[in-house]
């Protein structure tokens, strides 16, 4: 049994559910056989790999979907070895560069080159350049980023490049300058509560509307995350009940948790507690950005528009020392330990005024 | 054409102007228009007086001194000296000129090795087919301000020794970037953005020659956009160009999509929302924009104009709401999350907006 995300997958442009005006230049732009470097950005869950994978399919023929997996191995400057899986077909090449940390920047100057420097033996009835896919590009550092500048000009009759982003802000200016930007906004409650019921309907499976409603709504307009909790549901409870509860992911009701013991208690005793759970977390693999917005909900929980300003003040501060430094336990662990002096003092004072 | 082939390097402009009609169609396909319409000789880059003058005059026989070019991207510094090198040494410009980017390995070690062995051979002043020629080389170090500071160090001594028979062209964005024993040894070039007429007359060319239907509107827009960026606005308007269908006309929001501009709608909203000062209606105007995928840092570009010229905020909040958004954009130029840092600034706008 496969997974009703990747099951009901759309594999053309025109059987895209949403941003329809966008699928139609999209075809535009491959029905003339070539395209410019595309930058592909937005939310997750809004569609921005199938929409790469249904214009592959467009240009290259249904071959795309023939993949295969390799290990390949890099060398670094300092002779370390790095191993980078590569998911290819005979037309493109997919990879994340960021899995190797520091060392993406190898990954791009080898990898771009030897594929760039490969042409198609037979280029009729063939394009005349392989792509390659490079997914999160904007985790890349910035050498990579900066590596990547003028390779793509000059390889341009070769290759060319689809880079997967999730903000476009990350992703430095000059790359930017030279690609086609494709924004993919996440679709709205509505399409996502008709996608719900589409593909439950495909699996002769019955969704109440309300139920493909509230699971829209708890999905933060993410459709992967949408489907993935409807599948979920089926399992629990079949036949559905309008009022049946929307099963969420179980690390998200921990943090929560862990959210309500921090506003309930602010002692040395709780920042301990509150540690054991965060790295609880950590250990389990949630990385520490999501961790960081899940923690955000304590900010609703304050009553004073000024200390919530002060704590969004301190989060934000923080989280970008999340990003630049090592341990992210540390920046963590800071922010709760802030967030509870903030909150114990404008509490007491609140009652002194009392 | 055959060692287009084999590198996949520069190949469009190494195309005669007069090439047969059946290789113009193969490469016209895949060809980017940045690349199709680089000036091809010292004469055809748009504006940059200085540098043109001095290249000409080089051209003309005198001395080129080693040569340091800055300025924003997009304004013509790689094409320049490439175009120089070409007129300077013709077709044997393969063999006279070293390109090092960032995306060559540009350690220390490269330095020591591939550009001294480089630069220490002596390049004689004659063609292979009898013509003069200038007798020296050319290292081009592209985008030299992300090359390491050991790396720029070990570059010193050798860019004296080596004078006699090499010349170096070292490009960057940030002059500041580049230690002062080099910028000392270069004589500096600055390149200015480029001005509003000169891109539009430069589009307006294009779409001629490419046979697109564009109204003064659209490249007006285009030009703004592209904010001196000649590179930025050529791929736009191709990207606008492929985009639509054949036959029909680029519209205004096809070049709004392409080039990522925030619509105003937006920006007005968040300035009425922090005026409104109601934490809970930011974070979810915060979240709706989130969803929308804008560039963040596209959108605090598009805020700073606007709060700049707005009229009813008094100059004390324009510094503190200013220095707010450097900070932000900083943060999400690092890699912090957009969301928090753009609720922090709206955060740090209400409170400004307020007093």
């Amino acid at each position: 049994m496969s997974l009703w995300v990747d099951k009901h997958r759309p594999t053309s442009l025109s059987k895209l559910d949403f941003h329809k005006a966008q699928a139609k230049r999209l075809k535009n732009l491959v029905q003339q056989g070539d395209f410019p470097h595309l930058l592909v950005f937005g939310p997750s869950g809004a569609g921005k790999k199938t929409r790469v994978l249904c214009l592959l399919r467009e240009l290259y023929g249904a071959g795309v979907e023939r993949l295969r997996m390799e290990n390949t191995s890099f060398t670094t400057p300092s002779n370390k070895k790095v191993e980078l899986m590569i998911i290819s077909s005979n037309y493109h090449m997919e990879v994340n560069p960021s899995d190797v940390n520091i060392y993406d920047r190898v990954v791009v100057q080898e990898l771009l080159k030897t594929v760039a420097q490969t042409h198609q033996f037979d280029a009729t009835g063939q394009r005349e350049f392989k792509v390659i896919v490079v997914t999160s590009a904007d985790q890349l550092t910035k050498d990579a980023q900066h590596a990547l500048r003028r390779t793509m000009e000059k390889y341009m009759a070769t290759c060319r490049l689809i880079l997967v982003a999730n903000s476009a802000s990350k992703v430095i200016a000059p790359i930017r300058s030279r690609c086609l930007g494709v924004r993919v906004p996440a679709p709205t409650i509505e399409e996502i509560a008709a996608i719900v019921t589409g593909v439950g309907k495909k699996e002769s499976t019955l969704v109440p509307p309300e139920l493909a409603k509230r699971i829209a709504e708890s999905s933060n307009r993410n459709l992967r995350l949408a489907l993935l909790s409807l599948q979920a549901a089926r399992v629990q409870q079949y036949p559905f009940t309008p009022d049946q509860s929307v099963p969420s992911q179980d690390w998200l009701t921990y943090l929560r948790e862990t959210a309500n013991m921090i506003v309930k208690e602010q002692s040395p005793q709780m920042l301990f507690q509150v540690r054991e759970r965060l790295y609880e977390l950590l250990t389990r693999g949630v990385p520490p950005g999501l961790i960081f917005k899940g923690l955000r909900v304590l900010v609703r929980n304050c009553y004073d528009a000024q200390l919530k300003m002060e704590v969004v003040e301190r989060a934000s501060m923080l989280d970008h020392r999340l990003q630049q430094g090592s341990k992210a336990i540390f920046h963590l662990e800071a922010f709760v330990a802030q967030f509870m002096s903030l909150y114990r003092r404008f509490m007491s004072k609140k009652i002194e005024m009392l | 054409m055959q060692s287009f082939l084999k590198t996949g390097k520069l190949g469009p402009q190494e195309k005669p102007a007069t090439s047969g009609s059946s290789q113009k169609k193969k490469t016209s396909v895949c060809t980017p228009w940045v690349e199709k319409y680089r000036p091809r000789t010292v004469n055809d880059v748009v504006e940059q007086g200085d540098v043109v003058e001095v290249l000409r005059q080089c051209l003309g026989g005198a001395d080129l001194p080693n040569l340091l070019f800055y300025g924003p991207p997009g304004t013509g510094k790689t094409s320049t000296i490439l175009a120089a090198a070409r007129q300077l040494f013709g077709d044997i410009y393969k063999d006279r000129i070293l390109e090092l980017n960032a995306s060559d390995e540009r350690g220390i070690q490269v330095i020591r090795d591939k550009v001294k062995k480089f630069s220490q051979l002596t390049a004689s002043s004659m063609r292979p087919d009898g013509r003069p020629c200038p007798p020296f080389k050319i290292v081009v170090l592209d985008e030299a301000d992300s090359m390491t500071h050991a790396a720029q160090a070990a570059l010193r001594r050798t860019m004296e020794k080596e004078s006699k028979s090499t010349r170096f062209c070292l490009i960057c964005n940030y002059v500041s970037r580049i230690i002062q024993p080099l910028t000392s040894r270069c004589t500096k070039f600055r390149f200015k953005a480029l001005g509003e007429e000169k891109i539009l007359e430069r589009l307006q060319l294009i779409c001629k020659e490419e046979g697109v239907n564009c109204s003064e509107e659209v490249l007006q827009l285009l030009v703004q956009t592209s904010e001196g960026d000649l590179r930025r606005a050529i791929t736009c308007l191709q990207s606008c160009a492929k985009l639509v269908d054949k036959g029909t006309t680029v519209c205004p929001t096809d070049v709004l999509e392409v080039t990522g501009v925030v619509p105003e709608q937006w920006l007005e909203e968040l300035v009425t929302v922090c005026r409104a000062d109601d934490y809970a209606r930011l974070e979810s105007f915060v979240e709706r924009l989130s969803c929308e995928a804008y560039a963040v840092s596209q959108l605090m570009d598009q805020l700073l104009k606007m709060i700049i010229s707005a009229e009813n905020i008094s100059d004390r909040q324009k510094a503190v709401i200013c220095e707010k958004i450097a900070l932000c954009q900083w943060r999400v130029s690092d890699g912090a999350s957009e969301y928090l840092e753009l609720l922090d600034l709206g955060c740090a706008m209400a409170k400004a907006l307020r007093s």
